[in-house]
């Protein structure tokens, strides 16, 4: 066995055994930590294909950023999650059913499968020779795709703004801290040394 | 043997000697990064530091190793005992990990791959899974706020430490450390590195590093006035060991990459004298000294000062900086300063 194959097995078995850990985990911040390990074995996956930069990208993104809110957010929920279970079994059959129409769906999906003409070949050498695996993709999204590259960073922009929009509120009767103003502030004129004659203050 | 070296069996020694190579190299940096960041920081109070193990207390660092493996590892109870000693493991894994890539003259180097800066961008943007899961798994209050202090804390700083390694690729046109050191070559020495052309740059990377290594002013998710020592106020004996060890390594990770990004890696700052690996350590360690001058010098941070800092202040700027060398390498503005190309044929 060549270390590719043994690196790829290692990567495979753990990224499936991982999945499963996600959704056995009785623990949710054990959940997100499965997660975490699925990411970064699919990362290893994708080195193995030769698309190093999407690798990167991968952990960076979503093991370095998203999910890190991920087990922020799970961290502080302060659920009973014996409660949510029970709640959970009572919906047994209609959680079977769509699983079955969504995997039946997928099947489906890929019973139809078809590739274009030229695709295999395509697949074989997805980038021309002498070009890195980075420089091909920053030219497609950059010179071929531009304009969908730069629609779809607007959609990222207006989902952000919504978010902003709706969880921003500004409070009135908050004392709000203006830190221009307070670095500016002159120590000659906010202090004054007075002298106090004993028995009489200010 | 060189047959052998081609075979699998051969191709994984080969790279486990190396590794080991490397490991041994960080560790016994550390032994001595622990003993000058303690000297230094007395020397700034006026104080001895560590002068009693060894000849000027140079073994103290060992003295002290040795101390935490031997005593007794307490385990809080109702602490989730698996991801609690994951957790200081992790965060020294992870440290060591990043210096795989790394280089040290042009031919040493364990791992020479493409988009060796990412991975090393990857890899310190997973460090905080350590502070993160050891804050959790005590089951106790001050680590756990240190772990979400820690969380935000260095999720903000990656931001502008990644735009600003971007404003280095757009220079370089390469990720490879190889090519980046390549580019700051020429005739002047130190004035073809990139500290000059990116100079605003080199300063917010210094302190988002610092901030992304939780070293002084920034450590607050360990905070002893606040959070007593955060998320580490559980570890005792190795675990607490790694932790530390894990923190020095990753600090030690920042002064390598600000010397190979900004500082010319192995070249010699005066024209004629030779390269070498050489001036990348003593590069290292001249980052380290400064490191090691802000934690004597600069009083602890409030955290949203640190907060407003990151987002409000260095966001901005470096984005501003990438947008600027982009048009300025685009251009060729001065001669090809911010577009350094050109050189690497």
């Amino acid at each position: 066995m060549t270390i590719f194959a043994l690196a790829f097995w290692l990567f495979a078995v753990s990224a499936v055994l991982a999945g499963l850990g996600v959704v056995l985990a009785r623990n949710p911040v054990h959940s997100v930590l499965w997660l975490i390990l699925a990411f970064i074995s699919s990362a290893g996956l994708f080195v193995l294909m030769g698309a190093e930069f999407v690798a990167m990208l991968m952990m960076i993104v979503y093991v370095g950023a998203v999910a890190v809110l991920f087990l922020f957010v799970v961290m502080m929920l302060d659920v009973d999650f014996a409660e949510l279970k029970e709640e959970f079994a009572g919906h047994k059959a209609l959680g079977g059913i769509i699983a079955l129409v969504m995997l039946g769906q997928l099947g489906f999906g890929f019973a139809a499968w078809q590739s274009a003409e030229g695709a295999d070949a395509l697949r074989a050498a997805p980038i021309a020779e002498g070009v890195t695996n980075t420089g091909a993709l920053g030219m497609l999204l950059y010179d071929k795709y531009l304009y969908l590259f730069e629609a779809s960073g607007l959609v990222l922009l207006v989902a952000m703004i919504g978010a902003i929009l709706l969880t921003l509120r500004h409070r009135k009767d908050v004392k709000r801290q203006n830190v221009l103003e307070q670095m500016y502030r002159d120590p000659a004129k906010a202090m004054e040394l007075r002298d106090v004659k004993p028995g009489q203050g200010l | 043997m060189a047959d052998f070296l081609q075979t699998p069996l051969g191709t994984f020694l080969l790279i486990a000697v190396q590794g080991l190579g490397i490991i041994a190299f960080v560790m016994l940096s550390l032994l001595f990064l622990v003993y000058g960041d303690r000297k230094i920081w007395a020397a700034v109070q006026l104080r001895r530091g560590p002068n009693v193990v060894g000849a000027f207390g140079l073994l103290q660092t060992v003295a002290d190793a040795l101390k935490y493996v031997v005593k007794e590892i307490v385990v809080p109870a109702g602490s989730d005992r698996f991801v609690f000693f994951l957790a200081p493991t992790i965060s020294m894994v992870l440290a060591m990990l990043a210096w795989a890539v790394i280089p040290f003259n042009p031919t040493w180097v364990l791992a020479d791959i493409n988009v060796a800066l990412l991975f090393v961008f990857a890899i310190s943007s997973l460090e905080v899974y350590g502070v993160i899961m050891g804050g959790w798994a005590s089951n106790s209050k001050y680590p756990f706020l240190g772990g979400l202090r820690s969380a935000a804390q260095m999720v903000s700083y990656e931001v502008s430490l990644g735009l600003i390694i971007i404003g280095i690729i757009i220079s370089t046109g390469s990720m490879n450390f190889g090519d980046i050191v390549a580019a700051q070559d020429g005739n002047l020495g130190l004035f073809n590195w990139y500290w000059l052309p990116h100079l605003p740059m080199v300063i917010l990377f210094f302190i988002s590093a610092l901030a992304e290594t939780n070293r002084p002013p920034f450590d607050l998710p360990e905070a002893e006035s606040e959070l007593v020592a955060g998320f580490m106020v559980e570890y005792s004996s190795t675990p607490y060991l790694l932790f530390m060890a894990g923190e020095y390594i990753a600090m030690f990770l920042m002064c390598a990459l600000m010397s190979l990004l900004f500082f010319g890696g192995w070249l010699s700052p005066i024209p004629g004298l030779p390269d070498g690996a050489l001036w990348m350590v003593a590069k290292m360690w001249v980052m380290f000294f400064m490191f090691a001058m802000v934690k004597a010098l600069v009083p602890r941070y409030r955290y949203d000062q640190l907060m407003r800092i990151g987002w409000k202040v260095f966001l901005p700027l470096s984005l501003t900086w990438v947008v600027l060398v982009a048009f300025l390498a685009k251009f060729e503005v001065l001669g090809g300063l911010w577009a350094r190309w050109g050189l690497l044929g």
